[in-house]
């Protein structure tokens, strides 16, 4: 793999992220982070749905009138997403139920439908798989965090596990924190993230 | 004298190129702290750039008046924790031991705030090569005015932590913060942990080294929110008899403070007037609709209540975060005081509305004075365009 189609996967990661650099996406990353588990599925799902449906446009890309592509995109996109969530009901159940209406907008993500005509309308098939996984990881990574972070301060525990209680620091006077629950706190805390990642990439 | 010739001696270490440049922010906080500046406003590395007026009243004597108005109701608020616990418990002490109680529940709290609030301040002023300001030896201590005595002090450090960073620091400190930082911590711990800000457990400490059932003891407000009738008359109200956040129960005190405020000019009474008028009509408004028993309760009885006197004079007075326009500070104000009654008689998850009032204001403040300036220009052009024609 050259070094270019190395950095369509790394740059989404960090320098180019679209959540904390491109700020995109920010609605879902808010509703679904409180728990560790709908986050990671979360971030699945749309990592599946960005990369396939960058293939598929980029394979279309010369066939697509340029008046019709964004319905063209949409009806592909909307494909995905039901796919996606099917699969989610038939497997993940509970997950599933969890997440609700936003395995169906991920339609709406901005990140989906921005790099479709940022990227697949314009390079080659693979590279916008790739472009569409790296920037797929680059929105789960941030969900990762948030979860991460929002369930073991917020409930206590990580994937259900209820971590704090089995450390017995319910019994020194430890409490779980609410507003860590509440959107209000994950937004402030994708802006520590943007804080921490602008500071460190300036220096 | 001994002081000065110590910070002098020690002065050329901590100037650029001495040993310890990196701490020159932290000397030169503990040498202004120790005397007078003798720099006037504008001399600052950046706080003051850009004005004009030179004036000896700086940000360091102002927030010291803030502080001496405030003891009137830190000492009262100190003798009403242990006289609370003396009533509760019927432990009949006299004025000295009540005070004495009062004052050792009050000194951990007022520790925890200022070292956490001030070890973060020292950080971020040494981190950007600034001088420290002097702006949280008020918000320190208010942060203590305004808990729960029973508060948890891991959970107000927390607290105290979070308000200077995202309250105060990540907007640049000082001066730029848009949400009044003491107010950050007490809504930062009123959702995280609402079961030590609210309820009918947590106004009254228990006597140290006491082993039996905690006695429960409801403020005014949490006895409307119940519908429950009234214990305290509105005279113990005014007073501050009565169970409530550590120092905010007393009217009287409060008053004190705002009296010194109003005198050296540092409070704005367009604010404190309108924030007073605001509740009065809200209240009046309720008691015409009359529908429930808390709506009929006399107009004046907000006043009393709660927060509002000390939010009114301490908090929503705030010059950073208040209004700047004079006809915005009326409508600020106005609408900190309605908003406050609004939410503690109709909303059901929050028995007092001050603190939210006050913060979602903070957010339209500058909203309001971009209106009243932008308003003034248009009637400006207008009267000019009229001798033109």
């Amino acid at each position: 793999m050259n070094s270019n189609r190395k950095k369509l996967i790394v740059n989404p990661l960090s320098k180019d992220n679209p959540i904390t650099v491109q700020v995109l996406g920010i609605c879902s990353c808010l509703a679904v982070t409180a728990q560790l588990k709908p986050a990671v599925v979360m971030a699945i799902s749309v990592t599946v749905v960005i990369a396939l449906s960058n293939l598929i446009i980029s394979l279309l890309r010369n066939t697509i009138p340029p008046r019709i592509r964004i319905i063209v995109q949409l009806v592909v996109v909307s494909a995905l997403v039901i796919l996606v969530n099917q699969i989610l009901m038939a497997f993940v159940y509970d997950v599933s139920k969890q997440l609700s209406v936003y395995v169906g907008l991920i339609i709406t993500n901005c990140i989906v439908m921005g790099r479709l005509e940022a990227f697949a309308m314009t390079n080659k098939p693979f590279d916008s798989l790739l472009d569409g996984v790296g920037n797929g990881l680059g929105y789960g990574i941030i969900l990762v965090i948030l979860g991460f972070v929002r369930e073991l301060f917020g409930s206590g525990s990580l994937w259900g596990y209820p971590i704090f209680e089995k450390l017995g620091l319910y019994n020194i006077g430890y409490e779980n924190n609410g507003f860590i629950i509440m959107a209000p706190m994950a937004l402030i805390l994708v802006g520590i993230i943007i804080w921490i990642q602008r500071s460190r990439n300036e220096a | 004298m001994f002081i000065r010739d110590f910070f002098d001696k020690l002065k050329p270490d901590f100037s650029k190129g001495g040993r310890f440049e990196k701490l020159s922010s932290t000397f030169e906080a503990f040498e202004s702290f120790a005397f007078t500046p003798n720099t006037v406003t504008g001399g600052g590395k950046r706080a003051f750039k850009g004005s004009h007026i030179r004036d000896a009243v700086d940000l360091k004597r102002t927030i010291i008046t803030v502080v001496v108005a405030l003891m009137p109701a830190l000492l009262f608020g100190m003798w009403n924790i242990g006289h609370q616990t003396s009533m509760a418990y019927s432990l009949e002490w006299g004025f000295w031991q009540e005070f004495w109680n009062g004052f050792l529940r009050m000194l951990p709290i007022i520790v925890v705030s200022y070292v956490v609030g001030l070890t973060i301040e020292f950080l971020f002023a040494e981190i950007r090569h600034e001088e420290v300001s002097e702006g949280f030896i008020g918000t320190g201590l208010i942060i203590a005015m305004i808990v729960p005595v029973t508060i948890p002090l891991w959970q107000l450090a927390i607290a105290v932590a979070f308000a200077v960073v995202i309250g105060k620091e990540v907007f640049g400190g000082s001066g730029y913060n848009f949400l009044n930082p003491a107010l950050v911590a007490r809504a930062f711990l009123f959702f995280s942990y609402p079961s030590h800000m609210s309820g009918d457990s947590v106004w009254v400490a228990a006597p140290f080294r006491y082993a039996g059932d905690a006695v429960t003891g409801a403020t005014p407000l949490g006895q409307l929110m119940a519908s429950q009738p009234l214990s305290a008359s509105a005279l113990d109200m005014f007073i501050g008899t009565i169970p409530g956040s550590t120092c905010e129960t007393s009217v009287v005190a409060i008053l004190l403070g705002a009296i010194l405020l109003l005198v050296t000019g540092i409070a704005s009474w367009r604010i404190m007037l309108s924030v007073v008028i605001g509740g009065g009509l809200m209240g009046l408004l309720f008691n015409a609709i009359g529908a429930n028993e808390y709506m009929q309760l006399p107009f004046y009885y907000h006043y009393l209540m709660g927060g509002f006197a000390f939010g009114c004079v301490f908090m929503a007075t705030d010059p950073v975060t208040a209004a700047q326009t004079n006809s915005g500070k009326w409508i600020y104000g106005f609408l900190i005081g309605a908003f406050a009654v609004l939410l503690r008689v109709l909303n059901p998850a929050y028995p007092e509305g001050m603190m939210l009032a006050i913060l979602l204001m903070n957010c339209f403040a500058p909203l309001i004075d971009h209106c009243v300036v932008a308003r003034n220009i248009k009637k400006r052009q207008k009267r000019w365009e009229r001798r033109i024609m």
